[in-house]
């Protein structure tokens, strides 16, 4: 039984999403008593992957990431590693590769799955439905069961491997798309779905300039910046920092929401957050509900004092 | 310039899930139903590409005879045919769905095909890209921006703190994201004539496909549970900003572990 882990690699090392990906993939290979390979674009991730417990890496020469020579290469490693399970950490390219890959292998596939068991030769798979308000439990049959991994829901833990062993993979490279440019985002604005902390605002922020004091604290912190729906509809932020049903459906380890008062959609997509500390003046908002921590005030006066307590509790 | 849309219907997203007897699916009794959210960007982009180059927009949908209204919905926003393949979607996997549409959408003359980027509901992001590899075409997902040329498009594809912008021969797969448009609502001109559009009806039978080649194939539920109930934490009164601003940080280093 082998597991194989699709890999990204960024200024040279694996994204967040790999890591914890290849963590899982890890337990679940030494729960069957199985092997560890990875895949990526480029052989100087063996280190990386070989500390994640990866025996082997499987490198494609296909250059930056396209959905048609992936799925080729991919599959070509698949055929090479015989493996049995698919994971992909589930970013943008994860997610766009994953269903392809499955439907050119007639596989099973389940994607932002938060936990993963093998059991009885079978990958069990729980994931998120209706944005977080249930959560279903799936059984993949056939080989090989795909699954895209949640960010922020499996630890990355390295094992100490020494540096996996590089396979060369080839496959076609024809493509009907190809990237003609790639605009990045202002500087130093950090993705909502890969932050740990995320700071949000809502409606109680009253207009667009007021996102400055969630934008500060977010800085101060190093965290990312996210909305409530009504904020994003309003035009007071672009729509990457929509938290929600329509949004992003974020786990981080610390959500701080600011005027945001719980709309069942915004709750449905932040409720898995690991701690979750909630501003808000009215006492009776329903973000109270699932707030570890919270604050009946003015987010005017508390959020200025927050970033500077947090400046001053950093430079300590 | 002809394109499909494929339309999911969901829940209503203000609705409150319940868990159905069998602990597999979810309550139905009195569930409004809607066609999901980013589906509708997918409509307008369609519908705007068609007032703009001229051709047909056929909205295609899988399922009980509910769908039925969501077509009439969007015949109503400017689709101009419907295609309703009839069957219980409720136990089917992503790809046993995908096989149904990509069969449907072959029957249709088409340069683009359009999904939302997900479908508000079992949220799996799977159909598109499945559909774009069972037809052999190229896909772009997460667009916010799309041009049409002869024979191509170039679409925008949002990433990670990026965007992309991707170029890929037609007929290709596109599925939508918020930010793509701004959706119209029907008008009542277009209420009355939607209902003069025959909706036409197919069986997966009829499409040369069997209930075994669909349903719960590759993928089943086992079992779907509520989130644990979270309690509440503890509530404190903000009105010192400073003190408050205090404890907030204590949280955070003690028990967050986030400073």
């Amino acid at each position: 039984m082998t597991v194989l882990v699709f890999c990204e690699v960024l200024d040279g090392k694996l994204k967040k999403a790999s890591r914890e990906a290849l963590s899982v993939g890890r337990k679940l290979a030494e729960a069957a008593g199985g092997d560890l390979v990875a895949f990526a674009n480029d052989r100087a991730a063996a280190g990386d992957a070989g500390r994640y417990g990866a025996k082997k890496l499987y490198v494609t020469s296909a250059g930056d990431y396209n959905t048609e020579t992936y799925t080729a290469a991919m599959q070509a490693a698949i055929g090479q590693a015989s493996a049995t399970i698919v994971l992909l950490g589930g970013t943008s390219n994860g997610r766009d590769l994953a269903p392809r890959l499955a439907a050119r292998l007639n596989a099973g596939v389940a994607s932002d799955v938060d936990r993963l068991e093998w059991t009885d030769g079978k990958l069990r798979a729980r994931r998120p439905v209706y944005s977080g308000k249930a959560f279903a439990t799936v059984e993949i049959t056939g080989t090989p069961a795909i699954a895209t991994t949640r960010i922020n829901a499996f630890p990355a833990e390295e094992s100490g491997g020494a540096a996996a062993e590089v396979v060369e993979v080839s496959a076609s490279t024809d493509s009907k798309t190809k990237v003609i440019e790639t605009n990045v985002a202002e500087a130093g604005e950090m993705s909502i779905a890969e932050a740990d902390i995320i700071v949000s605002g809502g409606r109680g922020l009253k207009e667009a300039a007021n996102f400055a004091l969630i934008r500060d604290l977010a800085h101060a912190i190093g965290g990312a910046v996210g909305a409530s729906r009504a904020t994003v509809d309003a035009g007071w932020i672009d729509h990457q920092h929509q938290v929600g049903q329509t949004g992003r459906v974020v786990s981080p380890n610390l959500y701080i929401a600011a005027g945001v008062s719980g709309a069942i959609q915004h709750l449905a997509g932040m409720s898995s957050s690991k701690h979750i500390v909630a501003i808000n003046k009215d006492g009776e908002a329903p973000i109270f509900r699932i707030a570890d921590l919270g604050v009946v005030g003015d987010l005017f006066t508390i959020l200025p004092a927050l970033t500077e307590e947090v400046k001053k509790a950093k430079a300590h | 310039m002809n394109s499909v849309v494929c339309i999911a219907q969901v829940p209503d997203t203000e609705t409150r899930i319940k868990i159905g007897g069998d602990g597999r699916h979810i309550d139905e009794n009195g569930l409004k139903y809607i066609v999901s959210p980013y589906d509708e960007y997918a409509l307008e982009e369609a519908i705007r590409l068609k007032e703009k180059l001229g051709g047909d927009v056929t909205v295609l949908g899988f399922g009980p005879d509910r769908v039925q209204q969501s077509l009439r919905e969007s015949l109503a926003r400017g689709a101009t045919k419907a295609l309703h393949v009839k069957g219980e979607s409720g136990d089917a996997d992503s790809l046993g769905i995908a096989k149904v549409l990509a069969a449907a959408i072959k029957t249709v003359p088409h340069d683009l095909v359009f999904f939302g980027k997900q479908g508000v509901g079992t949220d799996n992001s799977l159909v598109g890209p499945m559909v774009a590899e069972l037809l052999g075409y190229p896909q772009v997902n997460v667009v916010t921006h799309l041009e049409v040329a002869e024979g191509k498009v170039t679409a925008h594809r949002e990433i990670e703190g990026a965007e992309e912008v991707i170029e890929a021969a037609t007929p290709a797969v596109i599925t939508a994201q918020k930010g793509m448009n701004e959706p119209r609502y029907a008008s009542l001109k277009g209420i009355m004539a939607a209902k003069k559009v025959a909706i036409e009806t197919k069986s997966i039978a009829d499409l040369g496909l069997a209930d075994s080649d669909i349903v719960n194939q590759r993928v089943t539920v086992v079992s779907l549970e509520l989130p644990p109930e979270k309690s509440g934490g503890r509530k404190i009164d903000g009105a010192d900003p400073a003190a408050a601003a205090k404890e907030i940080v204590r949280y955070m280093k003690e028990e967050a572990k986030a400073l």
